[in-house]
């Protein structure tokens, strides 16, 4: 029944060196699994490291440890295996401006993919093809634009078809709408969703934008400070919340399924400087209203840390220890582990 | 009553169609398209420039007669041992001396040679050591700036401080010192300029090599899959190549004068018409003293023309590659 | 008498291509103490708008219509009288703190500026108000010796608010003053906002793309689309029903969490945001429309009523039967 995900993180860190000598811990241990046709929203906040972990699953940052593996098998670390690696997991970024080359017409942007990867043949069919799927039609007419001529909307299209003429496996998003007109992401939301029916394609969406993930992700993984800190179904994740940073982030946004807004103080510590025990355990409410320490987690949640969340894709899985100790009534009517 | 959209979204088309492509039958009949759209562009607003256009018919004119020196008059004239006038001649229309004018439109030099046919031969030389030595210069000046900028980290370091050292090298020692030890050719003054020239290139390239690298759509590349030469081919060089071209218009004005530095200095080919060298045997024959005015003016006037065109054309294509210094 | 009274304003810019208008008739009021949201993509003349309230705006800018502050027309204020209304009268929050702070000031310094502008007060007197400031906006006084690049996008943007707090002013413009933030910040920065408008009796006017934040934090809401309004009324009540099909659209952008309808199912508009310069005939949003009638092109849209306290430029709130064709 469980089929084999199609990309797949164990272990995963990513440190970086700063001036100075200190080092910050981006990913601070992640495991990941994506089920092909599956869409996966990454959120959190800047800072939590959710772009880093979309750069290393990419091979573009080269994880400190840590596997990632493709359909089974371990990335490559030579430079031809990453390319054909390439060609099953794209990128699409956040900025469709910055994204494509002002000199390149449309047609060299989509058609870049091809050349670089060798594949000569029927070169305009398939660049027709792929701006077709992804609404700009008739393809013809865009070949000879250039991007400043294009909407926000139409130059993430031409990113999106960049992408999909070397008919890839996975996309990986970085916040694809945020730069375009409110108004207009629904439509690009609903290409992407479109092009999982046709293709079957997996997605990762990383996104701060929670409703986005209610609008088209199956599955929700939250981050914070380099860790994912819950994920689950995104329903149940996002009407239930079990992580107190998460019940937070849900509580503040308009109309919220939880009722109290809890507006957290304070700004998220930077990764050189990661709490010891729980890592939110400086911000948390629970912790500061006294909820741990009834339940008698409080020496727990500053001391011991928490173990890395594993991948299962069925499950609601929480890192806290109060809702290990703890859980609420809805978690345990719906199978909720930590 | 929220708004509804149908499932495929409606045809999206952009504003402005730049060309009608209904005729496209294969990838090379559109990469021709849009080459010669995207030539007829750059010819549009460069027209707008009219500084950039009277820079561009001089040149034009100034090159078409250079090449065609050898076609319109006789390279006999240039001949010491056969010069046609007699020493120090002023030009035919000058009544007021020294001397009595000759048969010559701009007057003889100290030898009786045409200065007119002079200083037209004279311009193959400068144009040629000019251009020459700036695609040197250019040429390794890229070479190194965008290997420097995209590969960073120690390759970085070592060639920019190679850069820093050719920087502080003076030209006119080392001009000298090749040519006591390559002979005073043109290829020795070629190699001075070149040599000396291409640092400040190569820092300018390099700055905009980083500031291209930064850029997203270099990350999209990286993520398709393309190696460094496709990086640096397809996306750096074509965007670094505005600030090239516009550098190698400016560097050719400047080598032309250096060159004319050079041969004044008597370090050039002496058997080969220059301006420099012009303007040197000007003054060691005593023109000066003489008054013959129409010896010195004459290459003067001919290098400050050709900087200037340089110049003008330099600049006119600095304000077409970045809008924001196109005036109005 | 409400306290800004906006009468038909329309703004033109001059560009090289030729007048762009970008305000086409825009009718607003706000009295004392109330909140007002302008909801708008870009485009739509919102900053504009926003920066016209203070006659901020180029001198090449045509501007028509009235703006009446507290009874006075910003627009034809003597230069002395405007001076003191900038800033004292009416301030702005802007967007993007890291551009409107001066890199090479103290940020103490920065909110005593306006204070020592408006007020005969000298410089220690004004940065002992600018700490106390900083204290009410969250954040300790001894921040006021930092300078900007110290602090986080969420601190520089509440001494954003600070200095508009700075002289006491009766109304104050929120542009897009949260939109680059996180979420948790922003709610730090909205909470903050509304308490202190709130306790102060201040007037806010606050301009977001974000329909859904402007719904919960503002009392009554305008949506603009094309440099007019078209349609007004109270927020939640917009928010949830809208009337305008432009509305909605930008409602469906923010989908409410918890509602099944919206999983799986985003809607969008095609098309673009129309340029300024080149705004369709009828009703600027009839070629994105997805309900749009044949006589959309051609009738000239007003706010029309569209409800109790509710307006919208749009044919279809109209009662069956009456036609409004252009003349």
């Amino acid at each position: 029944m469980t089929e084999q995900p199609i990309l797949s993180a164990r272990g995963l860190t990513v440190d970086f060196r700063l001036r100075g000598g200190r080092r910050a811990r981006a990913v601070d241990g992640v495991d990941l699994d994506l089920a092909p046709g599956e869409v996966l929203a990454l959120a959190g906040e800047s800072g939590c490291g959710k772009t880093t972990l979309a750069r290393a699953l990419l091979g573009l940052v080269k994880p400190t440890s840590g596997t990632i593996t493709y359909a089974g098998e371990p990335l490559a670390s030579t430079s031809s295996g990453l390319k054909a690696y390439r060609r099953a997991v794209q990128l699409i970024l956040q900025d469709p401006t910055g994204a494509l080359n002002p000199r390149h017409t449309v047609y060299e942007a989509v058609a870049e993919g091809l050349r670089i990867h060798g594949i000569t043949d029927n070169e305009r069919d398939r660049v027709a093809e792929a701006l077709a799927h992804c609404g700009l039609r008739p393809p013809e007419r865009f070949f000879l634009a250039y991007p400043h001529e294009l909407s926000g909307g139409q130059r993430q299209r031409v990113v999106i078809a960049g992408a999909l003429v070397l008919e890839p496996k996975v996309l990986i998003a970085d916040e694809p709408v945020a730069s375009l007109d409110a108004s207009v992401r629904g439509e690009i939301l609903a290409l992407l969703l479109r092009l999982r029916e046709q293709f079957g394609l997996a997605a990762l969406v990383v996104t701060h934008d929670l409703g986005l993930a209610w609008s088209i992700a199956d599955r929700l993984a939250v981050m914070y400070l380099g860790r994912i800190v819950e994920s689950g179904p995104t329903e149940r994740v996002l009407t239930d919340p079990q992580h107190p940073y998460t019940r937070a982030l849900v509580s503040v946004l308009p109309d919220s399924p939880v009722s109290e807004p809890v507006v957290l103080s304070g700004e998220p510590p930077d990764a050189t400087r990661i709490p010891a025990g729980c890592r939110f355990h400086p911000r948390c409410p629970e912790l500061a209203s006294g909820g741990a320490a009834a339940a008698g987690v409080a020496d727990a949640c500053r001391r011991t840390p928490l173990p890395v969340l594993p991948a299962d894709p069925h499950q609601h899985v929480v890192a806290c220890h109060l809702r290990m100790a703890r859980p609420t009534k809805a978690a345990e009517a719906g199978s909720v582990s930590g | 009553m929220t708004a509804s959209t149908t499932g495929t979204p409606p045809p999206t088309s952009p504003d402005t169609s730049p060309e009608e492509p209904s005729r496209l039958t294969s990838t090379r009949a559109v990469v021709w398209q849009r080459r010669r759209a995207a030539l007829a562009r750059f010819w549009r607003d460069y027209r707008q420039q009219r500084a950039g256009v009277v820079g561009l018919v001089g040149l034009a004119l100034i090159v078409v007669a250079a090449l065609a020196a050898p076609l319109i008059t006789d390279a006999s004239g240039l001949d010491v041992t056969r010069a046609p006038g007699k020493r120090l001649e002023p030009p035919s229309w000058w009544p007021w001396g020294p001397g009595e004018a000759g048969e010559f439109f701009l007057g003889t030099d100290e030898t009786g040679r045409s200065v007119a046919l002079l200083t037209l031969w004279g311009a193959r030389v400068s144009l040629l050591v000019g251009v020459t030595a700036t695609l040197l210069a250019i040429g390794i000046g890229t070479l190194v700036g965008i290997t420097a900028g995209h590969f960073g980290g120690w390759v970085s370091s070592v060639l920019m401080r190679v850069t820093d050292w050719f920087i502080v090298l003076p030209r006119l020692v080392l001009a000298i010192a090749l040519a006591a030890l390559l002979g005073p050719t043109i290829v020795t003054i070629v190699v001075a300029i070149g040599v000396t020239s291409w640092a400040g290139t190569a820092r300018l390239i390099r700055a905009q090599t980083l500031a291209v690298e930064a850029r997203p759509y270099l990350e999209r590349a990286r993520a398709l899959g393309a190696g460094h030469w496709h990086q640096m081919t397809r996306h750096v060089l074509p965007n670094v190549m505005p600030l090239v071209l516009a550098s190698t218009t400016l560097e050719v004005a400047s080598a032309v004068l250096a060159e004319a530095t050079l041969s004044f200095l008597g370090l050039g080919d002496p058997a080969r018409v220059s301006w420099g060298g012009m303007l040197s045997r000007a003054n060691a024959s005593g023109a000066v003293t003489y008054g013959a005015w129409w010896y010195l003016l004459t290459p003067g006037l001919a290098i400050l023309v050709v900087v200037l065109c340089f110049t003008l054309c330099g600049r006119a294509l600095e304000a077409v590659f970045n809008p924001r210094l196109r005036g109005r | 008498m409400p306290l800004l009274d906006v009468r038909d304003l329309r703004v033109t810019y001059q560009s090289a291509r030729g007048p762009v208008p970008a305000v086409r008739g825009v009718d607003l009021t706000l009295d004392a103490g109330e909140t007002l949201g302008i909801a708008g993509e870009s485009g739509c003349g919102k900053s504009t708008l926003a920066l016209t309230l203070l006659r901020l705006l180029p001198r090449t800018a045509t501007i028509t219509g009235q703006i009446l502050l507290d009874g006075e027309d910003v627009l034809t204020m003597s230069w002395g009288k405007l001076r003191a209304v900038r800033w004292a009268g009416a301030s702005i929050v802007f967007q993007g703190a890291m551009h409107a702070l001066n890199p090479v000031h103290r940020v103490g310094r920065q909110i005593a500026e306006p204070i020592m502008l408006h007020e005969r007060v000298r410089e220690s007197e004004a940065l002992a108000r600018a700490e106390e400031l900083l204290t009410q906006v969250g954040l300790p006084a001894w921040r006021a010796r930092s300078y900007p690049h110290e602090l986080s996008g969420g601190q520089r943007q509440r001494v954003m608010i600070a200095m508009a707090l700075a002289c006491s002013p009766r109304l104050i413009v929120a542009d897009e003053a949260t939109t680059a933030l996180d979420v948790m910040i922003q709610a730090q920065v909205l909470d903050l906002i509304t308490s202190l408008v709130a306790e102060r009796g201040i007037a806010l006017l606050m301009i977001s793309h974000d329909l859904s934040i402007l719904s919960s934090t503002c009392r009554r809401l305008a949506v603009m689309y094309a440099g007019r309004v078209v349609e007004m009324g109270p927020a939640q009540e917009l928010f949830g029903d809208p009337r305008h099909p432009y509305s909605g659209a930008l409602a469906a952008a923010f989908p409410k969490i918890g509602d099944p309808a919206a999983r799986g199912r985003p809607r969008g508009l095609g098309g673009d945001p129309p340029d300024p310069a080149a705004v369709p005939s009828g009703c600027a949003f009839h070629p994105r429309c997805p309900l749009a009638r044949p006589e959309c092109a051609t009738t000239d849209v007003e706010l029309w009523p569209a409800g109790p306290d509710r307006v919208a430029s749009c044919v279809r709130v109209l009662p069956a039967g009456s036609s409004r064709e252009a003349s």
